[in-house]
């Protein structure tokens, strides 16, 4: 039976507040909806964890738990196939705090709140159904279901050029996936050996091992590159500096949160875990690429004077580096790697939060027209300092785990050319610190530049409860990394295996 | 002569009796009641749809007057999705057949309407070329008295001469083709003229080549697709949405079975290059040219252009899987398509504005039509969950399925260009939701009953008939079952 399963609920809960928010007549039912079902989710997303974790103590080593399998299309042996490893409960976990910080950040949106929740929740069925899918079809299925809401939440309740800029991050994204389905296609077509049932099941195309080494140099490329334009791979990042800045406050939350994440989740998931023939043989391609991403994004961030501009580029230089730590291609990088979507997801999430509510008052993101809101709404202005703390690495918050596990992981590769490209890349820390500090001085601590802006008032009850629920979650990844590392911990071993066969 | 072999064709005849029924009733009734006719007419052919799902359709295997005419499941389902296309238009033309210019020609359109249905039926069953023939005469002579219904507009009488001159000009190129096919197999039947043909002459390749030309106009494939913008912009709406769903659906079907049971051995050697160098053409040509549209009505006919090109996949790919997929295409293309010209016929109807421009903001006056757009226009475009993207990944996969390096290309060109026609849907998306800072000069108004009903098809089409995996799973299988009507000789 479908509804034994514990995953599908992950589904089952966005359904149901869509059909609970079309009912709603007014803001306080609309409210109520989305709080009672972005609980829900959290509190399930966590009871899943630790559930997991039992299991995994208890002894349960298959690849991936709480398997479930229902055929839908006969014809071309399309499941509706569900599973999670570490990986996918940790990406779980940070999808549903982020939808539930997202829901406290548009508290007050305008105008067609309705709707604005409608899109925001089908997005985030698209992000959850993608992490617990290991069928490909329904893989592809709820990640492009997670594409299309942007549209419309930018080109609605976006705001400077947002046309534009919506316009281009649907058109590149989809862009994206248009590779992706040839890949996926492609896969099929080869997943079985010569006279076997042809399957879109994860685990089964693995162990079957059928795709040959001249489709996987065909397949691999196409399909790292239809995922790693929603990963902000350079020369395909340039949607998401327009997409970012434009977008509101909890579709920025969310979509660099999360579904930027999507990229390097489908990265490794599909193609690297599927072809590690051309993964081994072509990952030098890729390792160039996001090693421009990383330093280049830095840079970017350093001359931008929108504030979300600069964390967008930032973002680009941060989910380069799990593209970056994911191509390594060891254990501990890749380990590094989900760290660092873990940390990188809050805490953008966290700025973004942060930008929105200072926007929100002085309706202005340029750094050169504001300054001192150290002393005109401290409680922001703190929460600032601890995301930029965050972002540049300081011990003890999230940002120091991940990049520390990722450049140790990276150096492990004892050839020349890996090792240069970590030292490069290493760079980009420096550069984070340039750019972060440069905002914090400016924004936070320099001279008021705008006496308007003395009349200002600190943060309301939702807003301090969405920015705590993020920075207790960053410090909490920071002081207590093994407890993540715990939950990672197997998960790459079936990747790393098929690698080194 | 054994009459009994008439009961084989029990869905022609019922379409038949329902013509004569309807003509009778035209006849007989008062011409000064209302809703009389139309009601009538469009209560009868719902009958005769849902009498077509009842049927039990999987054992519906036969041939007749020596295999001129034959039936199995794949035509019945061809038919019975053509059947459902058919009664959401009449349903959608109601409110306009209903109006008083339309009070003594009412019974016209309906019997023309029907007739081509006919027509398009004999098409699909057919496998001699003289019925063919009949049935695609019946088929598209009628619609050019239905193009030129408007009588008072100019534009329609000029896409009626357009289309006319176009029909009758294709039919001609088609039957020189048959000409030479017949000079070289001696026989009309589709299963002997492969066997009779000798490949590689050149008078074949020829002879081919008419035959795809011929086809190409009544599907408008670039470059036989010059007369349809201006038949689509000119024809009355239903009449427009009648061509670009239910004579594309019947043509495609056809033109697979030709092309897959007469010409299937020079697949490899003589179409498939043809066919591969016009698909590429018509995706992209159709795309680009729906780029600039400002005319919905123009819009929606360079979309249905490169829709016909996605078609063509399943044609290409020649296998029970490709004509599975291309019957599942067209369902959910019928679905899509009407529900967007639905929107604009009602609009188009209470105030008179085909043009982009007027929807803007449409939502803010009219959120139902809006929304139901915007499913057409996802729809179309191939966004999950909605039922385009199924139809297009099922056509995709086919078209892969034989596996050469040539059909990667094509479905990556074909794949590339659904993104350009996700920008041109997009742009109709962001007239009616997100331009809300202008006055939308659409007044909010209530659309008449039935045409809310056949939106309301549409839309209950566009969200289930992907998600509900039984549509797809039994047209595959009924394109798998009795294959010697189709696959005779394409598996050698």
């Amino acid at each position: 039976m479908i509804f034994s399963n514990i995953l599908i609920y992950f589904v089952v809960i966005p359904l149901v507040m869509l059909g609970g928010l079309f009912l709603c007549r007014n803001m306080n039912q609309i409210r109520t909806v989305a709080v009672i079902g972005s609980t829900a989710l959290l509190a399930l997303s966590v009871y899943l964890m630790f559930d997991f974790l039992q299991l995994r103590a208890a002894g349960a080593d298959d690849i991936m738990l709480y398997q479930g399998s229902w055929m839908w299309f006969e014809p071309l042996n399309i499941h509706l196939a569900v599973g999670v490893d570490g990986i996918s409960v940790a990406m779980i976990l940070l999808s549903a705090i982020i939808v539930f910080a997202g829901t406290f950040a548009s508290w007050k949106i305008t105008p067609l709140p309705k709707d604005f929740f409608l899109w925001l929740i089908l997005l985030s069925t698209g992000v959850f159904g993608f992490f617990i899918s290991i069928d490909l079809f329904t893989m592809f299925m709820f990640y492009e279901v997670a594409l299309i809401p942007m549209y419309l939440l930018i080109g609605l309740w976006g705001t400077g050029r947002k046309e534009y800029s919506a316009m281009k991050l649907t058109l590149m994204l989809m862009g994206g996936s248009a590779f992706l389905l040839l890949g996926i296609l492609g896969i099929y077509y080869h997943s079985a050996p010569e006279g076997g049932r042809l399957t879109m099941n994860l685990l089964e195309i693995s162990a079957n091992d059928a795709i040959d080494h001249n489709w996987q140099y065909f397949l691999f490329p196409i399909t790292f590159v239809g995922f790693g334009v929603l990963g902000a791979m350079f020369p395909f990042h340039t949607w998401s500096p327009d997409g970012h800045a434009s977008a509101p406050t909890a579709v920025s939350m969310l979509h660099a949160g999360v579904l930027m994440k999507l990229g390097g989740y489908g990265c490794f998931r599909v193609a690297i875990y599927l072809m590690p023939f051309a993964a081994n043989e072509l990952s030098w391609i890729f390792l160039i690429l996001t090693g421009i991403s990383v330093v280049y994004g830095a840079f970017s961030a350093c001359v931008q004077t929108d504030l979300k501009y600069i964390n967008a580029y930032s973002s680009v230089s941060h989910c380069g580096l799990v593209l970056f730590a994911i191509l390594m291609l060891n254990n501990t990088a890749m380990t590094g790697a989900v760290m660092q979507m873990l940390s990188h997801g809050l805490m953008t999430a966290l700025f973004f939060a942060l930008i929105g509510m200072i926007y929100g008052r002085t309706h202005t993101r340029d750094i050169r027209q504001m300054g001192g809101l150290m002393k005109i709404m401290p409680f922001l202005a703190v929460c600032y300092v601890i995301a930029g703390m965050a972002s540049l690495g300081l011990p003890g918050l999230s940002g120091f785990v991940a990049e520390m596990t990722i450049f140790v992981g990276s150096f492990q590769n004892s050839d020349f050319f890996h090792r240069a490209f970590t030292i490069v890349a290493c760079s980009s820390i420096v550069i984070t610190a340039v750019y972060i500090l440069r905002v914090v001085g400016k924004l936070l601590f320099g001279p008021v530049q705008d006496e308007h802006h003395l009349q200002l008032t600190d943060a309301t009850w939702w807003e301090r409860f969405s920015t705590i629920t993020l920075i207790v979650c960053v410090a909490g990844i920071g002081c207590f990394p093994n407890w993540i590392a715990g939950l990672l911990h197997d998960s790459f071993i079936p990747i790393i295996e098929v690698l080194t066969k | 002569m054994d009459y009994s072999q008439f009961l084989v064709m029990h869905q022609e005849i019922g379409l038949l009796v329902l013509i004569l029924l309807i003509f009778l009733f035209d006849t007989f009734s008062s011409r000064q009641v209302p809703r009389g006719l139309s009601m009538f007419s469009v209560c009868l052919f719902g009958l005769l749809t849902v009498g077509g799902f009842v049927f039990p359709w999987d054992k519906a295997v036969a041939s007749a007057f020596g295999g001129m005419y034959v039936t199995s499941p794949v035509m019945v389902a061809i038919k019975n999705v053509l059947n459902v296309g058919v009664f959401i238009v009449l349903l959608q033309s109601m409110n306009w057949a209903d109006g008083e210019f339309m009070r003594i020609r009412r019974g016209e359109f309906y019997e023309l309407l029907l007739i081509t249905l006919f027509g398009m039926y004999l098409m699909i069953s057919a496998r001699h070329f003289l019925l063919f023939i009949i049935g695609l005469e019946t088929a598209s002579l009628p619609l050019a008295a239905l193009v030129a219904f408007d009588k008072n507009r100019y534009e329609s009488h000029e896409a009626a001469v357009k289309y006319i001159l176009t029909a009758v000009f294709s039919s001609a190129i088609f039957m020189m083709g048959l000409s030479f096919v017949y000079a070289l197999a001696g026989t009309l039947y589709f299963n002997d003229i492969a066997g009779a043909c000798f490949g590689g002459d050149a008078m074949l390749i020829v002879a081919v080549a008419f035959v795809i030309a011929g086809f190409g106009f009544k599907l408008s494939l670039v470059p036989f697709h010059l007369w349809t913008a201006d038949v689509y912009q000119g024809a009355p709406t239903a009449v427009t949405s009648y061509l670009s769903v239910i004579s594309k659906g019947a043509a495609a079907f056809s033109f697979f079975v030709v092309m897959v049971q007469v010409f299937g051995p020079f697949y490899g050697k003589i179409w498939e290059w043809m066919l591969y160098a016009l698909i590429i053409l018509t995706i992209t040509v159709g795309n680009l040219f729906a780029l600039r549209q400002k005319n919905l009505k123009r819009f929606l006919a360079f979309s249905s252009i490169s829709q016909a090109g996605y078609i063509m996949l399943g044609v290409i790919s020649g296998s029970a899987q490709g004509l599975g997929s291309l019957i599942f295409y067209i369902l959910v293309y019928i679905f899509s398509n009407l529900a967007a010209f639905g929107v604009i016929s009602s609009i188009e109807n209470k105030t008179g504005r085909v043009d982009m421009d007027s929807y803007n903001n449409l939502y803010s006056t009219n959120p139902r039509l809006a929304f139901t757009m915007m499913l057409a226009m996802f729809s179309l475009a191939g966004i999950p969950p909605f039922a385009g993207f199924f139809s297009k990944f099922f056509i995709f996969s086919a078209a892969v399925q034989p596996g050469t390096p040539a059909l990667y290309i094509l479905t990556l060109i074909a794949l590339i260009n659904t993104i350009i026609s996700l920008y041109y849907y997009l742009l109709v998306v962001k007239a009616m939701f997100i331009k809300n800072q202008e006055e939308c000069v659409i007044p909010a108004f209530r659309s008449t009953g039935s045409e809310r009903l056949g939106m309301w098809i549409c839309v209950a089409g566009i969200i289930f008939v992907g998600l509900f995996s039984c549509i797809y799973n039994s047209l595959i299988s009924a394109a798998q079952m009795n294959t010697e009507y189709i696959f005779t000789l394409f598996a050698n």
